[in-house]
């Protein structure tokens, strides 16, 4: 057979030894390449989804105007947003309120006070009492942003709502009486 | 005095455990990872203690930031379907190149007489800043309400095509929309954008915002 001749004749009978290898790779340069795509990846990736918020508009019905509920007066608070982080509200009707428009601020001191304390009224003056879908009938808050504020503050406000729980509430126009009052405090 | 000998130690350490864990590590992110998409817009969304997750199909987002609306629809058949429909609407024809670059763009903010420009152009160059205006949707050109729209029929269209091929466990659901607003931008301007949602009779919404603790 033929022999492959590797040169170096000298040996002449002596065993060719293998040459010892050190079995252990050097991994840095692969750890390096590894944690470079880690970090590639960490920072692309999308982790959490975005949080949201539910919101339910009331229809805009304009061929039936007439399609309105009536609401007790008694029940009802609106809540006035005006420029630079302010908010007024008031309890009742606008023009004969059961209690007179009063400032107030965003922020668990605020307004989540006077919510809880309205709620807490109103569901303590109609106790027992149910609405047509059987749920306790509860305090109904109306919610006027003027045209100073940002988006933000409506924000602020409805997340009030889901903090105290109230079930009904809703986005209202703002009306020229109310904006005049905004004025009148140095709000709008 | 005797000397205290210093053992001559390897300096080398065994990385075998640390590579292990390291491609662990990578290749549970590159499972997980879904590529942030690029916006042409980023916003700064208001923060909410509300914690209800924000779809992840059948969804439209539109976008509000400085004034301008951008569009996005999550789903590449419904984006084809609105350009289809919005063609129609505004008598524009689009070539079916024009069609494919719009499938693959997830979203944009130009008005209709810029999108071909857009179309054309390689997508890292669409994301520049500035260079996409808006959709406009004040009252007398309504080009959002028009995408709106054009959104909701074309997942409508979508749905029936998928019922009507017999697959099972669809159920028709109106297209969700999502307003992903700036925490600054004017209350006018998103209250506009609710005013075009209304006026389709869409009532119920997305809000996107942050997250943030009860105790503020």
């Amino acid at each position: 057979m033929a022999e492959l001749n590797t040169g170096g004749d000298g040996g002449k009978g002596k065993k060719v030894r293998s040459k010892k290898m050190n079995p252990g790779v050097d991994l840095t340069a692969m750890v390096d390449l590894a944690f470079l795509l880690i970090t590639f990846f960490m920072l692309t990736t999308t982790l959490s989804k975005p949080q949201s918020m539910n919101l339910a508009m009331p229809d805009k019905n304009k061929e039936e105007p007439t399609d309105t509920q009536a609401v007790a007066n008694d029940r009802t608070m609106t809540i006035l947003l005006g420029k630079d982080d302010s908010v007024l509200w008031y309890f009742g009707e606008f023009a004969a309120p059961i209690i007179e428009p009063t400032e107030s601020a965003y922020g668990k001191e605020g307004i989540r006070q006077v919510i809880l304390q309205r709620k807490a009224a109103v569901e303590a003056a109609y106790k027992g009492q149910l609405d047509d879908n059987g749920n306790q009938k509860g305090l109904i808050v109306i919610i006027k942003a003027s045209d100073k504020t940002h988006y933000k503050n409506l924000i602020d406000i409805l997340d009030e709502m889901a903090i105290t729980n109230i079930s009904i509430y809703a986005i209202g126009d703002i009306t020229k009486p109310e904006v005049e009052l905004l004025k009148e405090k140095g709000m709008d | 005095m005797a000397k205290v000998k210093v053992s001559k130690k390897s300096t080398r350490i065994d990385m075998t455990a640390m590579c292990d864990v390291a491609f662990l590590l990578l290749s549970f992110f590159i499972m997980t990872a879904t590529a942030k998409q690029p916006e042409p817009h980023p916003v700064d969304t208001p923060a909410s203690t509300v914690q209800t997750k924000l779809p992840e199909e059948n969804l439209a987002t539109i976008t509000v930031g400085d004034d301008k609306a951008f569009f996005t629809m999550m789903s590449p058949e419904v984006r084809r379907g609105a350009l289809e429909r919005i063609s129609q609407e505004y008598n524009v024809t689009f070539t079916d190149e024009e069609y494919q670059a719009f499938a693959n763009l997830q979203g944009f903010g130009v008005p209709l007489n810029q999108l071909k420009g857009l179309l054309a152009m390689e997508p890292s160059e669409r994301m520049e800043e500035g260079l996409q205006g808006g959709i406009p949707f004040d009252s007398v050109n309504n080009q959002l309400g028009s995408w709106v729209k054009a959104a909701r029929e074309a997942h409508k269209a979508v749905l029936e095509e998928r019922m009507s091929k017999g697959e099972e466990g669809v159920v028709f659901k109106d297209l969700d929309i999502a307003i992903k607003g700036d925490a600054e931008e004017d209350y006018p301007v998103i209250k506009r954008v609710i005013d075009i949602l209304q006026e389709q009779k869409k009532n119920k919404f997305f809000l996107v915002t942050g997250l943030r603790d009860e105790n503020f």
